[in-house]
């Protein structure tokens, strides 16, 4: 061996290089991609902080909050009216450079606390409980999917994302009285292209986005009360006194989320400030709930009437949708309103009838538009130009397959779209047999990203970039198996199966009409929430159904019968087997009779042998 | 000499006198302020806990929410009230008036309200949580508003209802309490000084079987139904379908609708709610670990809350808020592209768990082989290719 080190030293040289490679790459971080852009990021960093400033500023003392209210009303084709609150609170305060604040003034305390300890850029929770059908009522202004949504884009001094997201999620779980601290990372992906922030910010590095999804929890008034605690007037005044939870549940959808973003303080957009929305969507069917006439009021739907504007805000409107209704034929509102405006809202340019509460002169000491004689609506409704559906194909408990159906209704464009789908890990995904078709050819996605889960640690994390082509269904097509789960990890109720949480569809839909793309012009709330950046085509975001899968569940007495059985073998068998085998038997005499005992006595006595 | 003895009389007469009047003062003080004092507690605490799943269970949610609905008209307020709900009936599917729970049929009585705070619900109530927010073995990130956070000075309710047996009560059809772990929790809460006075009220077949166990001091206990009885439920509605509510619990609220939060009704007024005659199951209480007569003790006591004010004339001072200059942000900030197509197309994937290169391994391989057929001989290698 020694001779062979001499001989060929220059090999031995090559594997000594080899192994101190080794052992160095077997130093660093698990994830050397991740580390290797860490030092990328620092490295700018540094860079652009001027090494002549001190310490972050306070914050400036101007501190004027404000708040704004509306409520949008429309009558859908099917029948339905669709209401939609929102309030928004803008407060100037910038967080992005460390800034501590302690006064409050519109802005919620709770909230305001959260952001800044939790250093949270953008938070986006939703509460939703029904599913929004997009073929019959259009798409929504702000959409949602069944059950509860949280994502939050972190600011880029956070260092351990996962341990302030699971914290977070556990604060806020108390503040909506909801069960979010069942978000833990069994249900927390990290997208890696969707999801893009909605408030302004230059940085998009998706280390700091957290996506979770709990399809299965409910809202009820325990999170509507909190909800409206978070507004400045409380339910007592403007447009929240319309929210009494009998009415509002009573309806076929009901959404309410809160969205948190930075945004430009003006056209220059070198400061911003914080902006909190707070959204109610709510879809009555007038039907079930009791109106047999078609004529609607804001009385019938709410059981409240309006009487004054919240003395907090700048701004307190209704707007009532009667783009059907250009000549007059379909409805007639009372009392006549008679400011009008128009906006363009997911493409489609709508006319408003505008009711002022700010503006008490006009309507009197109540408010309570209705409408005398509806007919049902003869104009088409426009088309929602992308649409989705989902469903679980197969049978039995063991296999199965997830088919997603995208829906292009334009006649001649296509657009592309982002699919993100986050499937648990108890459903094992064959990513080998995922296709995607359209037309009934494979539509190639130009853009996968695919992170295959752990057991118990994470789900399966799917994005892709497909295009879809004018006038076509898509279909996305993956198989899945069932894992058995221990016994522990059920729930109480198993047989009820296990929801699977929707697919976010993400798409930018060319639209006929252009929207408007300035960020400061007055708009009316409903149409200013997604940035726009370009006139052409506005961003809208589609969730498909929740899946509802049914795992192989075991019988949950088993253990208990085991015992039984076990234990009876043991005794009966075994033991009747030992006692047969270790006891030794003797024969016993029985006992004798009185006159024998005192016969045997007395010859005791007389020295003779007994009987 | 006579003078002196009359000097000596007139001392004790005064004497006297005074201690008369001290007494006497003693005594007045102490009936207006001695029964302010008498309790000893500064603060309520209720913990109300329903623990069954399932539709058909709408009347353990009802008497939950009813006891609730009275404890926080007495004055407790939400954030002092832990209510774990096992399942939800207002905003279930099959419940015909969403966001309504009732307790009286023909839709009475509304217990679920406009202002309810559920702290504990579905999947969370489980009998580890409920054990945690007892003791206050909590994980640090819980919000306040789940956690126990009572001190040696507080009063504390605990309420419990569900489906129980011969020394347990089951926890969403699944898992079980036993009397054992319940009394051994309230031994911890004991020695933590997390309670003053405690009063137990159980609702469930055999629910007296709960308080046997119990060991520790200052507690006061009511079941009810006796060790080989069921509790019954009251009456179905018709039109919801299911059985309101327990009897037990429905003569309860019907006793404290008629509390003030300013009345006087004592602990022994609360043991004669629904007899046998009404309940049709023998109400049981257990008071041998209580300190104070039951008589003295109000039923505000527990049910309603101390609220001490104190007004105060002082002022304070707040500083005037930091001016700053406005400094101006180099950089211009835009809102983000939602979907950069062509930025996302050219992205490089991220996240890749680390593998060796591929040449490395095969570089090892042969240099392994080289090595083997060096030591051994040349020969072998003419073999192998």
């Amino acid at each position: 061996m020694a001779s062979y080190w001499n001989r060929n030293p220059i090999r031995v040289f090559v594997f000594l290089i080899l192994t101190v490679f080794v052992v160095v790459r077997s130093n660093i971080p698990s994830t050397p991609g991740e580390g290797a852009e860490e030092r990328r990021w620092e490295a700018s960093q540094v860079g652009d902080v001027d090494p002549g400033m001190s310490v972050a500023p306070p914050h400036p003392h101007t501190n004027t909050d404000s708040f704004q209210e509306e409520l949008v009303v429309r009558p859908l084709h099917s029948g339905d009216i669709y209401a939609s609150f929102q309030f928004r609170t803008v407060w100037e305060a910038d967080f992005s450079r460390g800034n501590k604040v302690s006064h409050y003034q519109l802005f919620p305390k709770s909230l305001g606390q959260v952001i800044s300890k939790f250093s949270v850029r953008e938070l986006h929770i939703s509460f939703t409980q029904g599913y929004w059908r997009t073929m019959q009522w259009g798409q929504p202004f702000l959409p949602s999917p069944p059950g509860a949504e949280l994502w939050v884009w972190f600011q880029d001094s956070v260092t351990d994302v996962d341990g302030t997201w699971k914290e977070l999620t556990n604060v806020l779980s108390g503040i909506f009285c909801a069960s979010l601290n069942f978000i833990d990372s069994t249900n927390t992906v990290q997208p890696s292209a969707a999801f893009k922030p909605l408030g302004v910010g230059n940085v998009t590095d998706h280390r700091f986005l957290r996506y979770a999804t709990l399809p299965r929890e409910i809202v009820c008034t325990e999170n509507l009360t909190p909800w409206k605690k978070l507004l400045p007037c409380g339910s007592k005044a403007g447009l929240a006194v319309l929210l009494k939870s009998e009415k509002l549940f009573h309806s076929s959808f009901h959404s309410q989320a809160v969205h948190i973003r930075p945004i430009c303080q003006d056209q220059r957009c070198k400061s911003t400030s914080l902006e909190l929305r707070q959204t109610l969507n709510a879809v009555f069917d007038l039907h079930t709930s009791g109106q047999a006439k078609r004529e609607w009021s804001l009385f019938k739907m709410f059981s409240r009437t309006l009487t004054e504007a919240c003395p907090l805000a700048s701004s307190s409107k209704i707007y009532i949708d009667i783009t059907d209704n250009s000549q007059g034929e379909q409805f007639e509102l009372s009392p006549a309103s008679s400011l009008l405006s128009q906006a363009v809202v997911l493409g489609d340019r709508r006319t408003f009838s505008v009711y002022d509460l700010t503006d008490q002169a006009t309507f009197g000491s109540t408010l309570s538009p209705f409408d005398k004689k509806w007919q049902y609506p003869i104009g088409d409704m426009l088309r929602p130009l992308l649409h989705a559906e989902r469903y679980v194909a197969g049978y039995g408990l063991q296999t199965g397959e997830i088919h997603t159906v995208m829906y292009n209704h334009h006649p001649y464009r296509s657009f592309p779209v982002l699919l993100l789908d986050s499937v648990p890990w108890y459903l094992r995904l064959y990513i080998h047999t995922l296709t995607v078709t359209s037309k009934g050819k494979e539509n190639k996605p130009s853009y996968i990203h695919y992170q295959p889960s752990k057991d118990r640690l994470r789900p399966h994390l799917l994005e892709m970039l497909v295009q879809l082509p004018p006038n076509s269904a898509t279909e996305v097509t993956v198989e899945f198996e069932r894992a058995l789960l221990k016994w522990t990890e059920y729930t109480p109720d198993p047989n009820h199966g296990f929801y699977v949480g929707s697919s976010v569809i993400s798409s930018l839909v060319p639209s006929t009409v252009a929207t408007n793309t300035s960020i400061t012009q007055e708009q009316p709330l409903f149409s200013s929430f997604f940035p726009c950046k370009e006139e052409l085509s506005y961003f809208v975001r589609v969730y498909t159904e929740p899946l509802l899968v049914n795992l192989p569940t075991p019988d949950f007495s088993m253990p208990y019968n085991v015992i039984c059985l076990t234990c009876t073998v043991v005794a009966v068998g075994y033991g009747s087997l030992y006692n047969l085998l270790t006891r030794s038997f003797q024969i016993e005499e029985p006992s004798p009779g009185l006159a024998k005992r005192i016969a045997n006595v007395i010859r005791r006595m007389r020295g003779v042998p007994p009987l | 000499c006579s003078a002196r003895s009359f000097r000596f009389t007139t001392f004790l007469a005064s004497l006297t006198q005074t201690l008369t009047l001290v007494v006497h003062f003693c005594l007045v003080f102490q009936d207006s302020a001695g029964q302010f004092f008498s309790s000893g507690h500064t603060n309520n605490w209720a913990v109300l806990v329903c623990t069954s799943r399932f539709w058909f269970n709408y009347r353990h949610v009802a008497n939950t929410l009813s006891v609730y609905r009275s404890v926080k008209r007495l004055g407790i307020p939400d954030s002092h009230i832990v209510l774990m709900l096992a399942d939800d009936m207002a905003c279930n599917h099959r419940n015909p008036k969403p966001a309504t729970v009732f307790s009286h049929k023909n839709m009475e009585l509304n217990v679920y309200g406009d202002d309810v705070e559920v702290d504990y619900r579905g999947y969370e109530v489980t009998v580890e949580n409920f054990l945690r927010v007892l003791t206050g073995r909590l994980p640090p990130s819980t919000p306040r508003s789940k956690r126990l956070l009572s001190d040696d000075r507080s009063n504390i309710l605990i309420y419990l209802t569900g489906h129980g047996g011969n020394g347990f009560l089951k926890f969403q059809d699944s898992e079980e309490i036993s009397n054992v772990e319940l009394a051994d929790a309230f031994e911890q809460m004991w020695q933590k000084r997390r309670y003053n006075e405690l009063l137990f009220i159980i609702d469930t077949c055999q629910g007296a079987s709960m308080y046997e166990r119990f060991y520790s001091p200052n507690l006061m206990a009511l079941a009810s139904s006796q060790v080989g009885e069921d509790s019954l439920s009251h009456q179905p509605d018709l039109a919801i379908g299911v059985h309101l509510m327990d009897r037990y619990t429905f003569y309860l609220l019907e006793f404290l609708e008629d509390i003030h939060p300013a009345s006087k009704t004592n602990m022994n007024d609360l043991f004669k709610v629904c007899p046998k005659s009404q309940c049709v199951s023998t109400p049981g209480h257990r008071t041998d670990l209580f300190l104070r007569d039951p008589g003295s003790v109000l039923i505000t006591d527990f049910f309603g809350s101390v609220r001490k004010i104190e007004i105060t004339m002082e002022t304070i001072n707040l500083t005037d808020p930091i001016n700053s200059g406005n400094d101006v942000q180099t950089e211009n900030n835009t809102y983000v592209d939602q979907l950069p197509v062509s930025e996302i197309i050219h992205q490089k994937p991220k996240q890749r768990d680390w593998h060796p290169p591929d040449g490395f391994i095969l570089g090892l391989w042969t240099l392994i082989l080289l090595v083997f057929f060096k030591t051994y001989g040349v020969k072998h290698l003419k073999h192998v290719f």
